[in-house]
């Protein structure tokens, strides 16, 4: 798990969050892409991970919204048995 | 025996487990509201039906288990209550945290409604209680997250405590991954907590509990369930 706070003035606080699969946990979408991109001829793709992107915009600073987000994440965005996150919140 | 059955919006599984504790098998089943913050009192069971809650947005059982009806039912589970979640209902209590693991996509990708055979486990649990250890019973499956998923510690936690109930399996009880229909890791297809009062398990025993549906092997696994 990383975050980056970038503190940048003015708008609204966003938050960008990038759920990814765990890598030991099978992905069959992506396997399913995979197999879709090599019958494309796309040979060279040796990997095909798919995640989900959530984007929040979110009141307060972005230095609050970081712990914020981070709970955010831990309780609903992503599930850690089976998934990894990261963000960045910039505002 | 007091059984509460709890509706989701988007459960679909809801009625079929009224009839089945209900006039199939003797009880005195209670709806119970997601937005209830309490289980009646003198409830013996919580089943938690199958269906779609909250449409399956985000990861299934992701939302559900932020229901208000949700710290009633883990503080029922922490005073030994028992408890049942039949596959949206399984995916509704590794969520919540009461069974570990996580169920996702099947492999094939594909929502598989069929009947197969799958082989109980153990006989040390108020679910299976009547069967006998390796016994194959057919209950149907209607998923297309239930391919069941934890770290190998915690598969050889489960394992070593005799928590799996169920396995996927042949016809004839051989474990073999052409007989795994949707991925599970150890073809897991249900399994219990280590306090054996919180059952999750992906087929639906309510569906195959009467003759005229087919068959009884579900029935044998809820009559183990009701018994006090």
């Amino acid at each position: 798990m990383e975050a980056t706070v970038e503190v940048i003035s003015g708008g609204p606080v966003k938050a960008k969050i990038i759920v990814m699969p765990r890598k030991e946990v099978l992905d069959p979408q992506g396997e399913a892409v995979q197999s879709g991109l090599h019958s494309m001829g796309y040979d060279e793709v040796t990997s095909v991970r798919v995640g989900r992107y959530v984007e929040l915009e979110l009141d307060g600073s972005a230095a609050e919204a970081e712990a914020r987000v981070k709970t955010m994440c831990q309780k609903l965005l992503a599930n850690e048995v089976i998934e990894d996150f990261q963000f960045t919140v910039e505002s | 025996m007091n059984v509460a059955v709890v509706t989701f919006p988007g459960s679909n599984c809801d009625d079929d487990c009224h009839h089945v504790f209900g006039p199939v098998l003797g009880a005195k089943t209670t709806p119970v509201w997601h937005g209830d913050s309490s289980i009646p009192d003198g409830t013996d069971i919580v089943v938690l039906p199958g269906g779609f809650s909250y449409g399956d947005y985000l990861r299934t059982g992701a939302i559900a288990r932020f229901s208000a009806i949700m710290p009633a039912i883990a503080d029922f589970a922490s005073r030994g209550g028992r408890i049942i979640g039949i596959c949206n209902g399984f995916q509704i209590l590794c969520e919540a945290g009461l069974l570990p693991g996580a169920l996702i996509q099947n492999r094939s990708l594909r929502f598989i409604c069929e009947t197969v055979p799958i082989r109980c486990e153990t006989t040390d649990s108020a679910v299976t209680r009547n069967c006998t250890e390796n016994q194959v019973l057919r209950i149907p499956i209607a998923h297309a997250e239930g391919n069941y998923q934890l770290d190998d510690d915690g598969l050889d936690r489960l394992e070593g405590e005799g928590q799996v109930l169920f396995r996927y399996c042949s016809p004839t009880g051989a474990l073999d991954s052409a007989y795994n229909p949707n991925g599970s890791k150890r073809s897991i297809a249900g399994i219990m907590n280590a306090g054996r009062n919180v059952f999750g398990m992906m087929p639906h025993p309510e569906r195959i509990s009467e003759d005229v549906l087919g068959g009884v092997d579900g029935r044998l696994l809820l009559e183990g369930l009701v018994c006090p």
